[in-house]
């Protein structure tokens, strides 16, 4: 894949390369990171793919409660696991 | 500092899925002026959502070319979350829109249902339409395995759009019975463009394990899912997998609708043949109205757009075209109708509401939805009940949903923004 086609982005602290394009969630699968914490503590990771379960979101670019899933990867973007309380 | 953006026009379209897009486009080849709002990065809804590459539907092609080429103005990252008195706000990225309408039309489409078992919250467990979504959207799945279970047509679609992926499927596990799916068939036979699609996808499929009479008892793994019980025709068995997509059908996303004030029907947003609900400027399209597929939602988005605009002329071939679709809704019910045993899967500390953890032993406790929520906030989480609600319904006969304003969580901006709106229009 040419530079071109592929972003950059750093999910808790590591590095993937995916294609342009590739929603955040769908990295996150990639790295095999998981997403939020659950209230009694538990990972959680991406369960309905179209912006209503709630369970992908994570803290993207600085902003909390981010639903991975309804955001593309763009360069150096910064992802973080959501702590909920 | 309230970032509100005010947009005026005669049609407002809420969804940007095959149903909304054919209201847009012919809502405005009447002269009116539209704005069509979706919460999604891109166009397409469920069904025609674009894989990262190239759109492979061509009627979707055709019908987006003509959104594009029109005059709709297309609003997508903005979720609508509270409507009132011919207006619709919408919370995006930067801020709020303020949509003042003389007609809004529902396209809000459909979403999966999920019931709980062990073990479901551990990440790798998704839907079925999930993984297509998620496919589409780079997920790599590429020698991975993974087991497809629940019930409907997507269960195949799926299925077949992981194999093109380089997935192994392990086995699509329908909860369905062979006379469940018998009787389906005849309702197919009379559906040309459904019946091509199902021969497609048993030709992709072949040689895949594909089990009636089998559903999932527990999902089993330490920090992710690694195997899968599987109840099959009387006897349990394990596989192990990467991932489980399952799913059991879609229910309806009429929160939009039932916010303000639109009757409902057994669940579905009740329209005449004109796809007007019981609020006049109201209308509705899709798969809120009755799970039906594509087809029959563009015909209900046509039908919804000449009658927001009075072209009387083309409403009559298209509400005569749409009657013969309605079969096949009730078919595909038919088809997808739960299993009794489906309701005692979940066991006593299966979590039922994902976004609160409430268990099952918890809400046992209660003899109402109402009590339930209130004292264990199952459903009261940020998926505000789209989730846990439906199952909910399935195991204890409750209607978690009591609709009030915001329907997405939003930003404390976003709340003052429509406040301080409120209080200069008054």
């Amino acid at each position: 894949l040419s530079e071109l086609a592929t972003v950059i982005v750093r999910i808790n602290g590591k590095e993937v390369r995916v294609p342009r394009g590739t929603t955040v969630a769908a990295a996150v699968f990639a790295a095999g990171e998981t997403c939020r914490t659950s209230v009694s503590n538990h990972p959680r990771a991406p369960l309905c793919g179209m912006g209503i379960c709630f369970e992908c979101r994570m803290i993207v670019a600085g902003r909390t409660h981010t639903r991975t899933c309804q955001i593309l990867c763009e360069p150096d973007m910064e992802i973080s696991t959501d702590f909920e309380r | 500092m309230n970032n509100l953006i005010e947009y005026r026009c005669q049609t407002v379209v809420a969804g940007g899925g095959p149903a909304g897009i054919a209201a847009a486009v012919t809502s405005a080849r009447a002269g009116a002026s539209v704005v069509l709002v979706d919460d999604n990065p891109a166009l397409g809804g469920q069904v025609w959502r674009a894989s990262r590459n190239s759109h492979p539907y061509s009627e979707a092609e055709v019908w987006l070319d003509q959104l594009r080429n029109s005059s709709v103005i297309i609003l997508l990252k903005a979720r609508a979350f509270y409507a009132e008195g011919q207006r619709l706000f919408a919370e995006t990225d930067s801020g709020v829109c303020q949509i003042i309408y003389d007609k809004l039309i529902v396209a809000t489409g459909a979403r999966e249902r999920f019931l709980p078992f062990p073990g479901w919250t551990l990440p790798n467990v998704i839907g079925v339409g999930a993984l297509q979504a998620f496919i589409k959207a780079g997920m790599p799945v590429a020698g991975k395995k993974i087991v497809v279970a629940g019930t409907g047509p997507l269960l195949f679609a799926a299925a077949a759009e992981s194999l093109k992926h380089g997935a192994q499927i392990v086995c699509i596990a329908e909860q369905s019975a062979w006379s469940q799916f018998y009787r389906f068939v005849p309702a197919l036979l009379r559906e040309w463009t459904k019946l091509k699609d199902a021969a497609r996808l048993s030709w992709r499929l072949r040689g895949v394990r594909q089990w009636k009479n089998c559903w999932p008892l527990a999902a089993l793994g330490q920090r992710r899912l690694e195997a899968l019980r599987l109840m099959r025709s009387g006897r349990t068995e394990e596989v192990s997998c990467d991932y489980l997509a399952c799913g059991f059908h879609l229910v309806p996303n009429i929160e939009l609708a039932a916010l303000l004030g639109c009757r409902l029907e057994n669940g579905f947003v009740a329209v005449d043949f004109n796809q007007q609900t019981s609020i006049p400027s109201v209308y509705c399209a899709g798969e809120p109205t009755g799970i039906g597929g594509v087809e029959r939602a563009l015909l209900e988005g046509q039908i919804a757009g000449c009658a927001a605009t009075n072209q009387d002329s083309l409403l009559h071939t298209l509400t005569r075209e749409h009657a013969r679709r309605q079969d096949f809704v009730k078919a595909l019910q038919r088809a997808t109708t739960l299993r009794s045993e489906l309701q005692s899967i979940a066991t006593a500390d299966t979590l039922v509401c994902r976004c609160e953890d409430v268990t099952l032993a918890q809400l046992s406790k209660y003899d109402s939805g109402s009590a339930a929520k209130l004292l264990s906030r199952c459903g009261m989480g940020p998926c505000q009940g789209r989730v846990c609600g439906p199952a909910a319904d399935f195991l204890f006969g409750w209607k978690l949903n009591n609709l009030r304003p915001p329907l997405f969580p939003v930003r404390c901006s976003s709340l003052a923004a429509i406040c301080s709106q409120s209080t200069t229009s008054t």
